[in-house]
């Protein structure tokens, strides 16, 4: 620890004004307060002090994906070996997933962080850590299969059109993870949509068994084959099913929803208004009936697709998301509700998920603002009521 | 009073302005709904602009040339029934010469006569300026709009199909289908993305002159 602070101080002088590499001081300070606690604090004003900052807490948020992201490496590799009928062991399994997970990763990053950190330096900023999680977050919505460069460009649309046009890190309108997905699957559709995507090579045909299909659980329950059996319930929950990397397995998600709530980093409020938004639209389209889809156990709305990864790492994105507590839980009641709607209603998107965020994040400010209304009305009325006693 | 020269400095300065600094896309943000609409390929968006510019400029000219004559109060329907008199001609020449392109555009050609342009230029430039000056000022405007126009698709049509005026420009072999890696960006074709690109060139522009933000 000492030797990396002594470092620190070693090279600082060159990042301070005057020095050969104060040009990329914002970048030196990035790093300096990734590993130690920022040298400045509030010092005046009415603010909340507080432990823990920004860096932290997007710490905490990768903590939380870790399960995820683990689990969806190991599947990735599991459903290549099941499409090809080989039994290999766990290395060579988790092998192949990274193989297909790290250039994904290591894409998202290098494009992400490195605007991120040219404009830094050009507007003179420091460092927004925004990136740390989307980085994680966009590799983990697209399927295995998706090409680098398209991955490339998606993310450089997100940082530069939804992030940094709007002035950075908590300015933006929609989730930026998000919206690199929405570049992909309106840019490229036949590369994220399809059943022949969402597992690692199945596309390539190489070696695959005759009559495997690679389609996911949402493609088949649009299809109509239904319903779902009890062990195919159970491999959904545990996510031994192909799809995006990191959003098949809802028990990993959970996981890290547990620690989203304990810290106090997600809000429980939005994951659970979204559920319930899921679950009931589910019993009401139960009532109408009419197709097999509509009559599928609501339950299997929440552990189908990347319903369980919307609702915990996307919905409850703090930037994006409605910030009134009453809000919330609009916010995330019309997500799920929407999301299962076009899911069952819409035979050209088999997953809701996405535009239900995508489109409950540019209603969110809209949320706010009528809770404030109505608060404010509320309180006015109290006040009247309190004169004309007296 | 002197008679000044038809291409004298400030006559020129009408044609030129409107090509950049007082650009009607980009600086006073008008006729944007049809530069996002007719811009998915070259062809069509340069007929529109030739279009635009002789509605523009011609109503300017006969607006300018009547301005002494209309009552105040009735001038707006005088230059409707002007600006759809020129709509309606351009229409029919369109489709007898270029019946392609005129079915492409569709609507959009009746529609120039709600172009905010049209309406704009004859209020603010016609109705005081005499009618040389307003026909310059409305081709320069006209072209300020091709401008814009042709830039964004421009880019529409490489990206989002591959080929510029109809020719491919991207060879096919790059293509995934035939062994590539190559791909056509399907959301380039949808209007949200010419609406984004327009963003961009007038984030563009504003960066390099100051002159066009507002304090």
């Amino acid at each position: 620890m000492k030797a990396i602070r002594n470092f620190f101080d070693n090279i600082r002088p060159g990042f301070e004004k005057g020095g050969r590499l104060h040009f990329l001081h914002s970048t030196f300070e990035a790093f300096e307060s990734l590993l130690f606690v920022p040298k400045t604090v509030t010092s005046g004003g009415c603010h909340v002090r507080d432990a823990i900052d920004l860096k932290r807490t997007m710490t905490v948020v990768i903590m939380a994906l870790a399960p995820a992201l683990l689990f969806g490496i190991w599947n990735v590799g599991f459903q290549r070996y099941l499409s090809i009928n080989q039994e290999v062991g766990f290395w060579s399994i988790f092998l192949y997933g990274l193989e297909k997970v790290l250039p994904m990763l290591a894409v998202s990053y290098i494009v992400g962080l490195g605007i991120e950190f040219a404009s830094a330096q050009i507007r003179g900023h420091e460092v927004n850590e925004g990136f740390l999680v989307s980085g994680i977050l966009i590799p983990m919505v697209m399927p295995p299969d998706v090409p680098l460069w398209m991955l490339a460009l998606a993310t450089a649309f997100a940082v530069i059109i939804g992030k940094e046009v709007f002035g950075g890190t908590g300015m933006n309108i929609f989730n930026p993870a998000l919206l690199a997905r929405a570049f992909v699957f309106f840019s490229y559709p036949s590369h994220i949509s399809g059943d022949a995507i969402w597992i690692g090579g199945l596309s390539k045909g190489v070696g695959v068994v005759d009559g495997f299909s690679g389609a996911t659980p949402l493609a088949r329950a649009l299809a109509g084959h239904l319903p779902f059996s009890a062990m195919e319930v159970e491999k959904m929950f545990w996510g031994f099913i192909p799809g995006s990397v990191g959003e098949t397995s809802t028990a990993a998600i959970l996981l890290g929803a547990a620690l989203l709530i304990l810290t106090g980093v997600g809000s429980a409020r939005i994951m659970l208004s979204v559920a319930a938004g899921g679950y009931l639209t589910g019993l009401l389209f139960n009532l109408i009936g009419g197709s097999a889809y509509m009559s599928i156990p609501a339950y299997q709305h929440l552990i189908m697709g990347g319903f369980a990864f919307g609702a915990v790492f996307m919905a409850t994105d703090p930037v994006t998301a409605s910030q009134t507590k009453s809000g919330k839980w609009i916010y995330g009641f019309l997500i799920g509700a929407m999301a299962v709607v076009i899911r069952v209603l819409n035979p050209a998107y088999p997953e809701g998920m996405m535009l239900a965020i995508l489109f409950m994040n540019a209603f969110a400010p809209l949320i706010d603002h009528c809770v404030v209304q109505v608060n404010i009305g509320r309180r006015l009325k109290r006040a009247k009521q309190a004169v004309q006693k007296v | 009073m002197e008679k000044e020269s038809l291409f004298s400095a400030k006559n020129l300065k009408l044609l030129t302005d409107p090509l950049g600094r007082s650009n009607p896309v980009t600086v006073l943000v008008l006729g944007v709904c049809s530069a996002l609409a007719v811009t998915v390929k070259l062809e069509p968006a340069v007929v529109m602009a030739i279009s635009v510019t002789v509605v523009v400029a011609v109503s300017n000219a006969i607006m300018s040339a009547l301005r002494s004559t209309i009552p105040n109060r009735i001038r707006i329907i005088v230059q409707l029934v002007v600006v759809s008199l020129l709509v309606i001609l351009v229409d029919q020449v369109l489709r007898a010469f270029a019946y392609d392109v005129s079915k492409q555009l569709s609507v959009f050609v009746g529609l120039i006569i709600t172009n905010c342009i049209v309406m704009g230029r004859i209020e603010a430039f016609a109705l005081g300026n005499k009618p040389w000056p307003s026909f310059i000022d409305g081709i320069g405007n006209g072209l300020g709009y091709g401008l814009v126009l042709v830039a964004v698709a421009f880019v529409r049509e490489l990206l989002g199909s591959g080929t510029l005026w109809g020719y491919r420009v991207i060879p096919s072999s790059f293509y995934i289908a035939n062994g590539g890696v190559y791909e056509n960006n399907g959301l380039i074709i949808l209007p949200p993305m010419a609406l984004i690109l327009l963003g961009i060139i007038i984030w563009i522009q504003r960066s390099r002159s100051k002159n066009t933000v507002k304090s």
